[in-house]
């Protein structure tokens, strides 16, 4: 089974290909069988390549596939080789399956669209270019899908292409993204001349044992590969791009969310995760950035009147949590969370297209009200979406992911009180803002009648997804409650184990207690500020402006980096090297008119010329010798 | 002999074509013919490479002028084999994107562009340095009447400009050789304008300075590099396509074939000395390049000006002094050599539909012609230096050896991705997307356009994917004396 692992990438790659080059040729049920057929074989291939990896574990520890050379310089040989082990098989589930089922919605969402196999080609090559990027084993393969990513990700956002304002999210995706890729790039030639190789084993292992902990050059490394997994994932201080990047169709967040893109930066960290405990001080930042991340845009998401709004700072909250987790150095901690995460909040997202295709594209919540008696599967959808995103205990996924991070957060090497109370204070947020979208969108009174229902297509994937959101947690349970850490055990093989550093007067048992509480307090603001039987006017006030715009973050960027090189771009129209040319040139012509002027045909002009000529030869044989 | 008729076919070519003037569909074949032809007679020197034993794979030695030591001398390695292939491909391309856009004057057109074609061949292959000065001139003059004839807007101002520039700096290029020339008489007691001979003349360091100054003068503007560049952007965007797609494909390629082949093997001192200047003009070229590209409003301006950009690369991994670096500057020189000349295709496809170039009359142009659109989308990611696509691998692998030798250059050149993120954006963002505002409805790409397309869109993702057989013609039929020289000035 070893053997068809390239099979994994290599599939949605070639439905791309047919898609981009013939699918407006082909009639739409081919294109639709296409584009998620091949992603459903990839899934397929992923679950036999895995279940045969976990029933005979390699012996290393994982699989390496050699596929050729990419070029050779001298030292320098990336190879086009795919790496195949716990970790990525991790990834390569969730982001085949949560993409085939994406992709199944999206034959149903999307039937209307005149684009709808370029639709398909930009998705699956989305896919492609995310598997590309995490089964493979040097970072400039890596590299290769990490920007394959971020153009797939540009056209997505774009594909409404005709509204100017969809253009405008897809440019700053992709140039806020491209920002962070450029520090990445950089810390790729640091690397490569560093360690003489890209390959992620050897370099950790190259890297252990060239450079002391703490050294310059590992902070510079992690600081530089920080750089991009901050531009991917959303968070500070590059994370504008994405609460603007729902112009995209509904599928494309989900998929942006949940399965590729933002969490590439999660994986990147935790896959060098030697170059980042080589550096202890840039793993702390990425401890404080997803700290911040996560209790900033949880405050953005309360004060949003955007539907999908809400859902995109929450995952940029929750990504927030899982940047902690790595900070923390509790790697498979974040993974844990990846996963539920992806379940769950592709299943908002999904839920929040058949809501939005239902409203005839209406996304304020406040012009909602009352549908849960309309959109039966839609309302159940966000209830167990949003319950497993808020934590309910014991019953969701996310609670059991979350826990585990609050209680790292904690116990762990890098934790300590403050991280472990922002982290409770971002659940009561998340459980906050959850319901209050909950209440708004499904409670109240009717406001809009719902001409369309959504069909199978639609049905089946968020059904599953609603599954996989109650039970998925259930892969690593805690010890103290009479569970198994088995997805942990799994992913320690390959990542640094977790650690219980410091065990005082909070325990995993108070944690949990604690996260429990959070959640009911969340619940309980929602429901008294928001519940069916208040009046539901958006309110006005200073602060939530501020939480509204995102902090204020836009506003700050447009006048530090946009405005000065607009001002740049337009003072300079002209080139000020070819004023310099031009200024010599005019010289030369003014100096040829001046002295066309003396050949004015006036003899005694001429013989006055000569004799002042003569005048000053003589003077200069006179005086001068 | 084939090295001879690769020089002599475009130019019977021309004169077949300038024959029959009164036919323009015969001329059009005949130039396709002649570039076909030689196109052919190249991919068959490249397959029947010998093992290289000797430093030319193929080799062409007549004597010419014995009195000065003047020797009608080609020679074909693995560099000049890849830019020959580059220079056939393109000027395919180029007769076929002239195919319905030039009306006039048909045959006198198609004999200045097969001209250009043996010039530029010539240029790459001679190893006799008068010889090398007559194809360098040779490329000049056609081009001249190229864009004064053909041309648009400002022409004669843009020809006149490219003319002087050019001339200019080829006149102190010329005195450096006799210079040489002269040195080797008085050295050896004969004149010999002998390549492989004048590498071995003794050079005192001031004069070896002073004369690589004058082959830089020519070599940087043709590049170009900063601050030598200002021809450029008249030159391209007044040109017809034809003429945009050798300027930008070839003739630059020219510059940067040159301080490969003669300064650095020749002044090899020197160009350790002033490479941090040179690696500092590169960054300033990219730079400045993409930042001027992005303030156009002209959509072959714009494009004319990412050259500036894209060559900058080529100049820091020529003096950044290691094969990583140079290999990088190689591919980045036949990459750049298929992408742009791929959009300023399409510009001009474009500018044949719109009779405008202005960007602020462009906009949605996907919903009335999508393939041309997309294969535009594919050309600017190329041209941005997205993974997969040949640009990528050139500037890499430039930035991986230029890192080597000095950091600072490199992390600036690399912030150059962000400032090529920003045209890439406004050239998608201002003719593709968007509204489709002025109603353009416009038909899509034509079969022979796709006949242009798509071969270029299969090069750069060779390049892009499998660029090994490129980097083994330069390394390995090519090993030296280029990468003797960047060696040299590595150890030191």
């Amino acid at each position: 089974m070893q053997s068809l692992l390239w099979l994994i990438p290599a599939l949605p790659f070639a439905s791309a290909a047919v898609l981009a080059l013939f699918g407006s040729r082909l009639p739409r049920r081919i294109n639709s069988v296409l584009g998620t057929a091949f992603v459903g074989l990839s899934a397929l291939a992923a679950i036999l390549v895995a279940a045969a990896f976990l029933v005979s574990p390699p012996a290393g520890g994982a699989w390496v596939q050699r596929l050729g050379s990419w070029m050779e310089i001298g030292d320098f040989r990336p190879e086009v080789a795919l790496y195949f082990d716990p970790v990525a098989l991790v990834m390569v589930l969730v982001v085949t399956f949560v993409g085939f089922l994406i992709h199944l919605y999206s034959v149903e969402y999307m039937r209307g669209d005149e684009g709808f196999s370029r639709f398909f080609a930009y998705m699956n090559l989305f896919v492609a270019a995310m598997l590309t990027l995490v089964l493979a084993n040097n970072l400039l393969l890596l590299y290769l899908g990490w920007e394959g990513v971020g153009l797939c990700s540009f056209l997505l956002i774009g594909f409404w292409y005709k509204d100017p304002s969809n253009v405008r999210a897809a440019n700053k995706a992709f140039l806020v993204t491209r920002v962070g890729d450029t520090a990445m790039a950089i810390g790729l030639f640091l690397i490569a001349t560093q360690l003489h190789t890209l390959d992620i084993q050897e370099l950790m292992r190259r890297a252990t044992a060239q450079w002391p902990v703490g050294s310059g050059i590992a902070i510079a490394a992690a600081a530089l590969l920080l750089g991009g997994a901050v531009g991917k994932s959303a968070q500070l201080p590059l994370q504008t791009w994405l609460p603007d990047a729902m112009a995209g169709p509904t599928p494309t967040s989900a998929l942006i969310h949940a399965a590729t893109m933002v969490t590439a930066g999660v994986y990147l960290i935790a896959r060098t995760n030697a170059l980042f405990i080589l550096a202890p001080p840039v793993q702390f930042v990425v401890a404080l950035i997803g700290a911040a991340t996560m209790l900033l845009s949880a405050f953005s998401a309360i004060a949003q009147r955007d539907l999908k709004r809400v859902l995109a700072y929450s995952t940029m909250s929750q990504i927030g949590y899982m940047f902690l987790a790595l900070g923390l150095g509790a790697w498979s901690a974040a993974i844990f969370h990846f996963m539920t995460h992806a379940f769950f909040k592709a299943l908002l997202f999904l839920a929040a297209g058949v809501v939005i295709q239902a409203m005839h594209h209406e996304q304020d919540m406040f012009r909602m009200g009352g549908l849960r008696f309309e959109l039966p599967l839609a309302f159940w959808s966000f209830v167990i979406g949003g319950s497993a995103l808020a934590g309910l205990p014991l019953i969701t996924a996310g609670f059991f992911s979350k826990d585990l991070i609050l209680w790292q957060a904690w116990a762990g090497p890098n934790g300590n009180g403050w991280f472990w109370i922002l982290g409770l204070l971002g659940a009561a947020l998340t459980s906050f803002y959850t319901f209050r979208l909950i209440l708004l969108v499904f409670y109240g009174p009717e406001k809009l009648e719902v001409p369309h229902k959504p069909g199978a297509l639609i049905a089946i994937p968020l059904i599953t997804l609603c599954v996989l959101s109650l039970i998925g947690g259930y892969a690593d349970t805690p010890p103290d409650f009479g569970g198994v850490p088995a997805l942990s055990n799994f992913l320690n093989q390959v990542l640094p184990p977790l650690k219980e550093v410091h065990i005082g007067p909070v325990t995993e048992v108070i944690t949990a207690l604690c996260a429990s509480a959070a959640f009911a307090i969340g619940f309980g603001f929602a429901y008294f500020i928001y519940g069916p039987w208040r009046v539901r006017t958006p309110r006005e006030d200073p602060l939530l402006r501020l939480w509204y715009s995102g902090w204020g973050v836009d506003w700050l960027y447009d006048r530090l980096f946009v405005a000065p090189v607009h001002f740049i771009l337009h003072a300079s129209k002209s080139d000020f090297v070819d004023d310099i040319f031009s200024w010599v040139a005019n010289l030369a012509d003014r100096t040829s008119t001046l002295l066309r002027r003396s050949e004015n045909g006036r003899v005694r002009w001429y013989a006055t010329g000569i004799a002042a000529g003569f005048v000053v030869l003589f003077a200069i044989v006179l005086f001068v010798r | 002999m084939v090295l001879l008729w690769l020089v002599l076919v475009p130019l019977i070519g021309g004169i077949l074509s300038l024959l029959s003037d009164r036919r323009p569909q015969a001329c059009r074949w005949i130039a396709m013919a002649a570039t076909c032809i030689d196109l052919l007679l190249t991919v068959a020197l490249w397959i029947g490479a010998p093992v290289r034993q000797s430093r030319w794979l193929y080799e062409l030695d007549y004597n010419w002028i014995p009195q000065f030591g003047i020797r009608f001398h080609l020679a074909m390695d693995g560099l000049s084999l890849a830019l020959v292939l580059l220079t056939f491909f393109l000027g395919l391309m180029a007769v076929l994107a002239s195919w319905t856009e030039i009306q006039e004057r048909v045959g006198f057109f198609h004999f200045n562009l097969l001209w250009i074609l043996a010039g530029i061949i010539g240029v790459f292959l001679a190893v006799d340095l008068f010889l090398f000065y007559l194809f360098w001139e040779l490329m000049l003059v056609p081009m001249y009447f190229l864009i004064g004839i053909w041309g648009h807007g400002r022409k004669i101002y843009a020809a006149i400009k490219f003319f002087i520039f050019t001339q200019l700096s080829g006149l102190l290029m010329l005195a450096a050789i006799v210079t040489l020339a002269i040195i080797h008489q008085q050295s050896r007691g004969a004149y010999s304008f002998d390549y492989e001979s004048l590498l071995n003349t003794p050079l005192s360091q001031g004069t070896a300075r002073l004369l690589m100054l004058g082959f830089f003068a020519a070599f940087a503007v043709k590049l170009p590099a900063f601050p030598f560049h200002t021809w450029l952007p008249d030159a391209h965007s007044e040109a017809p396509t034809a003429g945009s797609v050798i300027l930008a494909g070839l003739l630059l390629k020219t510059g940067a074939y040159g301080f490969i082949r003669f300064v650095l093997p020749l002044f090899p001192g020197p160009a350790y000395e002033f490479a941090p200047l040179m690696m500092t003009l590169g960054v300033i070229g990219v730079l400045y390049g993409a930042f001027m590209a992005t303030a156009q409003h002209d959509l072959k301006r714009l494009v004319a000006y990412t050259s500036v950009s894209h060559m900058g690369f080529v100049l820091i991994g020529v003096f950044a002094g290691n094969q990583t670096a140079l290999t990088g500057a190689f591919l980045q020189m036949i990459s750049h050599g298929i992408s742009t000349g791929a959009l300023f295709i399409l510009a001009g496809a474009l500018q044949q539909r719109m009779h405008t170039r202005e960007i602020g009359q462009m906009g949605g142009l996907w919903s009335t012609m999508p393939a041309l659109s997309g294969a535009g989308m594919f050309f600017v990611m190329a041209s941005v230096g997205l993974p997969a696509l040949g640009d990528f691998v050139g500037e890499f692998l430039v930035l991986l050896g230029a890192y080597r030798a000095h950091v600072g250059v490199t992390v600036l050149a690399t912030l150059g991705i962000i400032a090529a993120t920003l045209y890439g954006l406004k050239i998608t963002r201002q003719v593709f997307q968007g509204p489709n505002r002025h109603n353009w409805r416009l038909p899509d790409l034509a079969a022979r356009e796709w006949v242009i397309v798509a071969p270029m869109m299969l090069g750069l993702l060779w390049l892009g994917l499998h660029p090994q057989p490129f980097i083994n013609m330069f390394q390995q039929l090519s090993e030296r004396p280029q990468s003797v020289a960047a060696l040299q000035i590595e150890r030191r």
